[in-house]
């Protein structure tokens, strides 16, 4: 096939998109399909594949291949197409009640196996499609159709178990900023093994400003903790006020430069390849400011490699199978006429 | 038939030996043992093996007896045989939980050594049987097995334990004597067995012939002769369902040149088909343990997705949470296929029991018009090739397909006259290929004239295009729910699987074309059926057999044969399954004969049915 230079346009596909107006998805896609011409893998070989949900629409609405199954299910679809192929780029689309409710399970075992999915998990807070229910990700009391004198379940932070199951690489992003997703995503296209990726989406129908606290213009500055690798974690209008360690309590606290005669040498560095995942806990907690960009991203290989790599490794010390050798192995005996 | 042929050999045409003691006693290894030995021999056999669930269930109690059965013979074996004719028991668990299953008259060969009181109390015995009256109508052998053993085995430099662990091999060698079997081929496999460790298998090198000798100084102990059966000369070797089913799928992936892809999660009685071929990776076979029973068949659809050969293997309780997942495959037209190797339900029931009880599962067990394909084999051996019908249905018709396999076929084995791979036909996967579409839009539901679509796959270029659980529109394939779309497509999906007929053999009929009875089967139940009819047959009965190995959809000529008899008799070991679906099918009037212990059909059990309706 020729070669010719992609772009946005070519990822965007005939379907008419269904999502209710002004809905966060819409910027995922528009960043996501942005992206896509820029990750180096050729058109053919990109798959998204999704469960249920509002979210789970997506691979409609691109012009790659894409795979749309069922509730909760999408990481162990999508196991097994990258295992079959695993030069494709598989992208798992899932939501709060998508991925870690009905589906949870899946996500913490393709995340443990290190298998090359990019997961990205649409985080709303609240069930969409089935028209407002509470989530495993809803606040505890949030009052919902389902909840109308409030939830009591406690609440996960999908970060948390994304990095409670070892995961290798995990960012934050939000609906809000373009900008942000699209760096976002194309660092978890560039790594190898499992990259997930939870982004804060607005859903304006059931959950309207669910996270305007940390997304909306006038918080953006005092509550968005944007992390690069390398640089000290502060943030604020001038970048005054930063995150430090208490290793007494072993937990982070929120300080102000030139306060108490706090220096920037006293905040925390960010390093998103520690190879122990203890402070990117601590800062995927963190609420007000709240994490945003890649908490972690270290090496380890991907789960797809090893298996093909040890198909390769028995072929090479006992040859490539012979079919009628095998079938004729074990006792055998011959009956003469 | 007995023919004295020379001193104390008395020449036989078919024996039924069980071979039972504690699960941790190794029945398992010694039946097989004695299965390759009397392939080797010729004879045609068949086998049973009984386990318990429990991996060792409390030692000496009837709970935890494990059995081995074989049939062979000089005439044809369909069947592991209703009553064994010889029961070597262990220990008193063992005699008790089998003894009353043996032919009267027959030979009961017991553990001496084994039992004394705790031994008695353990199962339950309140009064020693080998010297109250209760064994009066067999005859028994009493053998100090455990004594002669350690006896066989004083010289070597080994542990008692180690020494006891011995004891099935010195009865295997008794049993080897008694039916004139030669010792080599055990011999063979206990060198390569514990080749490394010499001591213990010297150990049982001694325990074997010890138990041989044994029969030859003893005076009391019968000596047989069975001769080898007129089979069809070639190659041969013994094979199991499971080993079969999985060697099925190797062949397939080669004649569709797919790579196989292997979803599973461990269940009894399935997990071995798992186990083998994550042997054999030098095939380029992935086998993926998945998290539980959706994932494996969710990851076996992506990968079909994918472009492999995908199958999931599982038991009923596996099917259950497959369900929304085959749901899909359905729906998306992908080919895949579900091994289902049935045990006893509902719910866990009893997992190491055979039964037929997933038919209605298989056939019905998701929610909307869904309907596949479901295929069950015969026999052990002929898993291999259902497997590889299986594969081949579901790469040509794009489709789901359930395989039934059972219990009683996965671990039972029979002697296989090795097939020609080579003239099996090659596989016509549905590939779309990417030329045609140059200057065309890819439609992924579009159809040949069998109502088949074509398999395109990420990574070709020009043919993206999605998936979805959604219905969708004719031919693209888009989001809809145009009523008469929806209408269109069902029929379409249910047209499709109707036309495999078109590709598959017609029901052949063993026996009259027309006459008074037949005995319609499916599935595992075969050699029971087909012992119970030659015996009706050799009675000069008008009766007849007829088995179905694809069950949907059925063979094209399947009502013209069941309105050539009288009447129909439908053996099963569920509570009429395949009877109420011939008989809302055909309204024909067929009788269902039921059984629902856990257990293969006796023989006996057929034949009577077939007399009792003959009767009537
Ligand atoms: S319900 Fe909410 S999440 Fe779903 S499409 Fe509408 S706005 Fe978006």
């Amino acid at each position: 096939m020729s070669q010719a230079i992609l772009t946005k346009k070519d990822f965007v596909s005939n379907q008419e998109v269904r999502w209710c107006p002004g809905c966060g998805d819409y910027s995922i896609l528009a960043s996501i399909q942005t992206v896509m011409p820029e990750i180096g893998v050729p058109k053919e070989k990109i798959v998204f594949v999704s469960g249920i949900g509002c979210s789970s629409r997506f691979p409609h609405y691109m012009a790659t291949y894409g795979f749309h199954t069922i509730h909760g299910r999408a990481p162990a679809f999508a196991t097994g197409l990258k295992l079959a192929n695993p030069e494709l780029s598989v992208w798992v689309v899932t939501g709060d009640g998508d991925g870690l409710s009905i589906g949870a399970n899946h996500l913490v075992q393709s995340i443990r196996r290190n298998i090359g999915l990019k997961i990205l998990l649409f985080n709303n807070r609240i069930y969409g499609l089935t028209k407002g229910q509470y989530s495993p990700t809803s606040a505890i009391g949030t009052k919902a159709k389902s909840t109308p004198y409030g939830s009591l379940d406690r609440a996960f932070n999908a970060v948390s178990v994304a990095l409670g199951t070892q995961a290798t690489f995990v960012a934050r992003t939000i609906d809000t900023d373009p900008k942000h997703m699209q760096e976002t995503f194309k660092r978890a296209a560039a790594h190898e093994g499992t990259a997930f990726v939870e982004i804060l989406q607005n859903c304006v129908i059931f959950n309207d400003k669910v996270h305007s606290s940390i997304t909306a213009v006038e918080n953006r500055d005092q509550n968005q903790l944007r992390l690069i690798h390398g640089q000290p974690l502060l943030f604020g209008k001038d970048k005054k006020q930063g995150v430090r360690l208490n290793p007494n309590t072993f937990s982070l606290e929120v300080v102000e430069l030139g306060v108490n005669g706090i220096t920037e040498k006293d905040i925390l560095i960010h390093d998103e390849k520690v190879v122990n995942p203890s402070l990117h806990f601590l800062i995927g907690e963190l609420a007000e400011p709240a994490a945003l960009g890649v908490i972690r991203d270290v090496n380890d290989s991907a789960y797809e490699k090893d298996v093909h790599d040890q198909i390769n490794s028995v072929q090479e010390l006992k040859g490539k199978g012979d079919l009628q050798k095998l079938i004729c192995s074990g006792e055998t005996w011959t009956i003469s006429g | 038939m007995n023919q004295v042929i020379e001193e104390n050999k008395t020449e036989i045409d078919r024996v039924v030996i069980r071979f039972a003691g504690d699960s941790g006693d190794g029945m398992q290894v010694t039946g097989s043992q004695f299965t390759t030995t009397s392939g080797i021999a010729g004879n045609s056999l068949a086998t049973f093996p009984d386990y318990p669930a429990e991996i060792r269930a409390p030692q000496g109690t009837v709970a935890g007896v494990s059995g081995y059965q074989i049939q062979f013979g000089e005439i044809d074996v369909y069947t592991p045989g209703d009553e064994p004719d010889v029961l070597v028991a262990m220990n008193p668990a063992a005699l008790k939980a089998n003894f009353s299953a043996v032919k009267k008259g027959g030979t009961i060969i017991v553990n001496q050594d084994a039992f004394n009181e705790i031994g008695l109390n353990k199962a339950g015995y309140t009064s020693n049987p080998l010297t109250d009256d209760s064994l009066s109508s067999f005859r028994v052998m009493e053998v100090q097995v455990t004594k002669l053993t350690r006896l066989a085995l004083e010289e070597l430099d080994l542990d008692g334990r180690s020494k006891d662990r011995c004891k099935n091999f010195f009865c295997l060698g008794l049993m080897y004597w008694m039916y004139s079997r030669p010792l080599e081929a055990t011999q063979k496999w206990i060198q390569e067995k514990f080749g490394k460790k010499l001591m213990v298998a010297e150990a049982n090198l001694k325990a074997l012939q010890a138990g041989y000798n044994y029969g030859i100084t003893v005076d009391a102990a019968p000596s047989y002769i069975v001769k080898a059966a007129p089979i069809k000369p070639g190659l041969y070797r013994n094979v199991t369902g499971n080993e079969a089913a999985s060697l099925g799928f190797i062949v397939a992936s080669q004649k569709a040149d797919r790579q196989l892809f292997l979803g599973s999660y461990p269940i009894t009685p399935a997990s071995d088909i798992l186990h083998e071929l994550s042997k054999y990776k030098q095939f380029g076979i992935i086998t993926f343990q998945a998290e539980d029973e959706i994932a494996a068949a969710c990851s076996s659809i992506g990968a079909a997705y994918g472009g492999c050969l995908a199958i999931t293997s599982t038991s009923g309780p596996g099917l259950d949470l497959k369900a929304e997942a085959i749901g899909l495959a359905v729906k998306t037209e992908l080919p895949l296929v579900v091994v289902d190797v049935q045990r006893a339900g509902p719910s866990t029931g009893m997992p190491t029991k055979t039964e037929q009880s997933d038919l209605f599962l298989a056939m019905f067990g998701r929610h909307g018009e869904s309907p596949l394909c479901v295929l069950a084999p015969a026999t052990p051996s002929d898993c291999c090739y259902m497997a590889y019908e299986a594969a081949r249905i579901a790469l040509e018709f794009m489709t789901p397909v359930i395989l039934l396999t059972d219990a009683f076929l996965a671990n039972g084995s029979e002697p296989w006259l090795i097939p020609d791979i080579e003239a099996w036909p090659k596989i016509k996967t549905k590939l779309a290929n990417p030329a045609n579409y140059q200057d065309k839009v890819y439609l992924p539901y579009e159809r040949d004239s069998l109502g088949v679509r074509t398999w395109a796959i990420p990574g070709m270029a020009g043919l993206e295009h999605r998936l979805s659980g959604l219905e969708g529109q004719e031919n693209t394939g888009n989001i809809s729910s145009d009523p008469l779309n929806h209408e269109k497509m069902t029929e379409a999906r249910n047209l499709k699987i109707k036309n495999i007929q078109t590709l598959i053999p017609p029901l052949e009929v063993l026996g009259p074309a027309s006459g008074d009875l037949l005995v319609l089967g499916w599935g595992g139940t075969y050699g029971s059926v087909r012992a119970a009819v030659e015996e009706a047959q050799k009675e000069g009965k008008s009766v007849a057999q007829a088995h179905l190995k694809y069950l949907n959809p059925f063979p094209a000529n399947i009502e013209q044969v069941l309105r050539s008899y009288k009447k129909v008799l439908i053996p099963e070991i569920n509570n009429g399954q395949l009877s109420m679906l011939i008989r809302s099918e055909f309204l024909i009037d067929a009788q269902k004969l039921s059984k629902m212990q856990g257990q293969p059909f006796k023989v006996r059990e057929i034949k009577e049915a077939i007399d009792h309706i003959l009767q009537k």
